[in-house]
């Protein structure tokens, strides 16, 4: 419990903890969490409470994953999940910059698109999913353009964004050494917007784990999503849960790529 | 001495017609090769719009500058600007900071690394080249933009109240700084300051501005000797005699 005295001393994110305890802390949380699990469905077992296979415990969820990665399975599922994810997501976030940095630097260019955005983006992109497979069918095409369209918003508007709030002042300052307008852009609003650029890459990568899924329920041979839609079609709880972790992880590790790369181009933000 | 800079009847009104306020008011003068020009007044007399006309960044209203004989239509590194608020690129290193404007014209790279050392050297600041702004004091970054805009070696060097976010001790450091780099560089300035005391410490001349809009009121030609000592009967004497029109432009602003 942080005391007046670490509240004035640290603020609010506190002192920092020795690695090894932070480590220790961080663990033991992740096993204490799969002990719980394991005692609520050992007690489904031993008490009767309900058909075990409702809820499996961690070792067989682990095992499942195990198996299907033994069987090479898994890496089929992963691999078309990430091939998905990446071209859709890599498509989204390059019509987000190509269109995100000059409607950022041109109000003309803001006021022509900014109408269409605003009128598709408050609604849920689900809400378009169907509309995509009447369009690009059930195979390939449709779950991309999905994830694209998915992921563009908040990529294009953090994009437009960062480019409107570049301090006017470093322009002045970079024009008053003899910067051109191509220079201008390269050298000052490009790494001045970067930050918040990356704050929506993050957002995006974020989002395309989140509907990769939900496309992948739909008329999918294969894909985690497609997985744990299977596993839910033969009761295959272990199958279910194991696809979920397996999501999880996979975007934990997005995140954290794009935090490591963020922490090396803005290295020059940390005092 | 030759004119580098020539204000001619300048002009500035901002707002439109109707709510329109006039900032600046038939300014006309020359600045001098090689000479540190202060621009006094009372806050809002319009002396940092003056500097941002000269800089390029606002057009006049009416009237024109020459520098070197060539009016000005816009920013340019024939006129080099140093900051109140430093405005470093917060994204390179020191060096690259300096680096700057030699890069931009294309500069071969050593020529650059050793234009930028040269500058470091000068505010004494060798040892901070491959740091971030980030972790520079105020006057550390101040230092940095001073060397920036000197390593892009302009005509004219235009400084907007340049130590006013600084503390007291290290506004006059800075000053010291400034007064020495100038004695080697003869570069030719316009510093503007609401600081008396810095204007007579580091100018040439001293041109005093009106209260809103700004005409000029009157200019000081200082015969002070190069290196200053702030406490000499002399130097104390134009302060307080300057101290005294500005008071006036002040109580003006007040009636």
């Amino acid at each position: 419990m942080s005391t007046v005295t670490d509240l004035v001393q640290w603020g609010l994110r506190g002192a920092s903890l020795p690695r090894r305890r932070a480590l220790a802390l961080r663990l033991g949380v992740v096993l204490a969490f799969l002990a719980l699990w394991s005692l609520a469905s050992g007690l489904v077992v031993l008490l009767g409470l309900f058909n075990p296979i409702f809820l499996a415990g961690p070792w067989l969820v682990l095992g499942k994953v195990w198996e299907l990665a033994l069987s090479g399975e898994l890496w089929g599922h992963l691999g078309a999940t990430l091939e998905r994810v990446a071209v859709g997501f890599t498509t989204g976030a390059l019509l987000a910059l190509a269109l995100g940095l000059p409607a950022g630097q041109w109000r003309a260019v803001r006021n022509l698109l900014e109408p269409v955005v605003e009128i598709l983006r408050p609604i849920p992109p689900l809400a378009m999913l169907p509309l995509f497979i009447v369009w690009a069918g059930i195979g390939e095409t449709s779950k991309v353009a999905f994830i694209t369209y998915a992921t563009f918003f908040p990529m294009f508007l953090s994009t437009v964004h960062a480019v409107q709030q570049v301090d006017p002042l470093l322009l002045r300052a970079a024009a008053s050494l003899g910067a051109r307008r191509p220079q201008l852009f390269f050298r000052v609003v490009l790494p001045a917007a970067l930050p918040e650029i990356l704050t929506g890459i993050r957002l995006g990568v974020a989002l395309s784990f989140f509907v990769i899924v939900i496309s992948e329920f739909i008329g999918a041979e294969q894909g985690l999503g497609y997985l744990i839609n299977d596993g839910r079609n033969f009761f295959l709880v272990p199958q279910m849960l194991g696809a979920a972790i397996v999501l999880g992880l996979l975007g934990y590790a997005g995140n954290a790529l794009v935090v490591r790369l963020g922490r090396h181009w803005l290295r020059w933000e940390r005092p | 001495m030759s004119a580098r800079v020539q204000l001619e009847g300048l002009h500035k009104t901002f707002g439109v017609d109707g709510h329109a306020a006039p900032a600046l008011s038939d300014v006309s003068l020359e600045v001098h090769a090689g000479e540190l020009l202060c621009l006094l007044g009372p806050s809002g007399c319009g002396k940092s719009t003056l500097l941002n006309i000269v800089a390029g960044f606002l057009p006049p209203t009416r009237g024109r500058v020459l520098v070197d004989g060539a009016p000005v239509t816009g920013p340019g590194p024939e006129r080099g600007v140093v900051f109140q608020e430093y405005v470093l690129f917060p994204w390179l290193t020191v060096a690259q900071n300096v680096e700057f404007g030699p890069r931009l014209q294309g500069a071969p790279a050593e020529r650059c690394r050793a234009v930028a050392a040269r500058y470091l050297h000068m505010v004494g600041l060798s040892e901070h080249a491959a740091k971030f702004p980030v972790q520079l004091s105020g006057g550390m970054k101040q230092r940095v933009a001073i060397a920036r805009a000197l390593a892009n070696n302009p005509s004219i060097v235009l400084m907007d109240e340049p130590f006013g976010a600084l503390d007291a001790q290290t506004r006059e450091v800075m000053q010291e700084e400034l007064s020495r780099i100038q004695r080697v560089e003869h570069k030719t300035i316009i510093f503007v300051t609401h600081s008396i005391r810095e204007a007579v410490y580091l100018a040439d001349r001293v041109v005093v501005l009106t209260r809103a809009p700004g005409r000029i009121k009157e200019i000081f030609t200082l015969k002070l000797p190069e290196a200053r000592d702030r406490f000499a009967p002399e130097f104390t004497r134009y302060e307080s005699e300057i101290t005294g029109l500005v008071k006036e432009e002040v109580a003006r602003v007040h009636e």
